[in-house]
């Protein structure tokens, strides 16, 4: 079973409280962009079988968004942390490059 | 004036343990920054503004952690217009919300024993006392609904829904209070 800790309530939800909102961090490109450029953003996604910084909603329970890394064929989670946050936290890219030094490039 | 009416009118379902239709209940939602709202918790319920999960009083006044900027307060049916006031007032010129949910929402209460094993039956949850002990307040769900809950006591609980699923709620909670189905994990069965 998949279980994440919410940052902002502290609960360790298991994934029936939770609703999964696809890849994290993605740069948004709206109005004026090339439409090679809104294609990517709206679309194109990476998907490897492995590492990924991911978004998702304690939708039962605190209705936080929040970030989460986790690897999809083993469910390792490395860590969670604030939807507020532009990019993954120091120390949980250095557990995943510690074990997946190849992830995420 | 015109009775208020509860979801289900009172509903009682005796299993070994009891499950109740809690009658009308005032209930206000109240969303801000928790640092600001101390006067309006005050003001609308007497008590303070409850730390994380945490739940301060009960259904006769009472004030509980729902999200980092929300809480759900409690007081008597009859009182919720008058406490809804009394908060808007003291957040006056602040950047909050109020609303009156009372209509909004049905609410249970679970008395006897097992009511761990019984939630647990239901709910994703952790409900070892460790991980959910006496007043907290949990946000999961039970069954296919949202709902919230706490356990006064290991014999006392609350169950909050919507008033839209009250006996869907209703009829899971009595068919696992059912004689017979104790799980007896957490609490010794009787039989
Ligand atoms: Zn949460």
């Amino acid at each position: 079973m998949l279980k994440f800790t919410c940052p902002y309530c502290g609960i360790e939800a298991s994934e029936t409280e939770l609703h999964a909102g696809g890849e994290a961090h993605l740069k948004r490109y709206g109005p004026g962009s090339a439409d090679e450029e809104f294609e990517g953003y709206l679309f194109l996604r990476k998907n490897p079988k492995g590492v990924h910084l991911e978004r998702w909603r304690h939708a039962m329970g605190c209705g936080k968004w929040f970030l989460a890394a986790r690897h999809t064929s083993t469910l390792e989670v490395f860590g969670t942390y604030p939807a507020q946050t532009h990019e993954p936290p120091a120390e949980i890219l250095e557990k995943i490059r510690a074990k997946y030094p190849e992830a995420l490039k | 004036m015109s009775d208020p009416q509860s979801a289900l009118g009172g509903a009682v379902y005796q299993g070994y343990l009891t499950v109740k239709d809690a009658g009308a209940q005032g209930m206000l939602t109240l969303r801000g920054d928790h640092a600001t709202l101390g006067a309006a918790v005050k003001a609308a319920t007497e008590q303070g503004v409850p730390a994380q999960r945490q739940i301060e009083g009960g259904l006769g006044g009472g004030a509980a952690w729902a999200s980092p900027d929300e809480l759900l307060l409690f007081c008597d049916y009859s009182a919720a217009p008058e406490a809804l006031e009394k908060a808007r007032k003291a957040l006056e010129g602040q950047y909050f919300l109020a609303a009156d949910v009372s209509d909004a929402r049905a609410i249970f209460t679970l008395e006897g024993p097992g009511i761990r094993d019984l939630l647990a039956k239901l709910c994703p949850a952790d409900f070892a006392p460790k991980a959910l002990p006496t007043g907290e307040f949990r946000r999961s769900h039970i069954g296919q609904v949202a709902a919230a809950f706490w356990l006064e006591s290991e014999e006392r609980a609350t169950v909050v829904c919507f008033r839209s699923v009250a006996q869907y709620m209703f009829d899971l909670l009595s068919k696992a209070a059912e004689p017979g189905s104790e799980l007896g994990y957490f609490a010794p069965t009787a039989s």
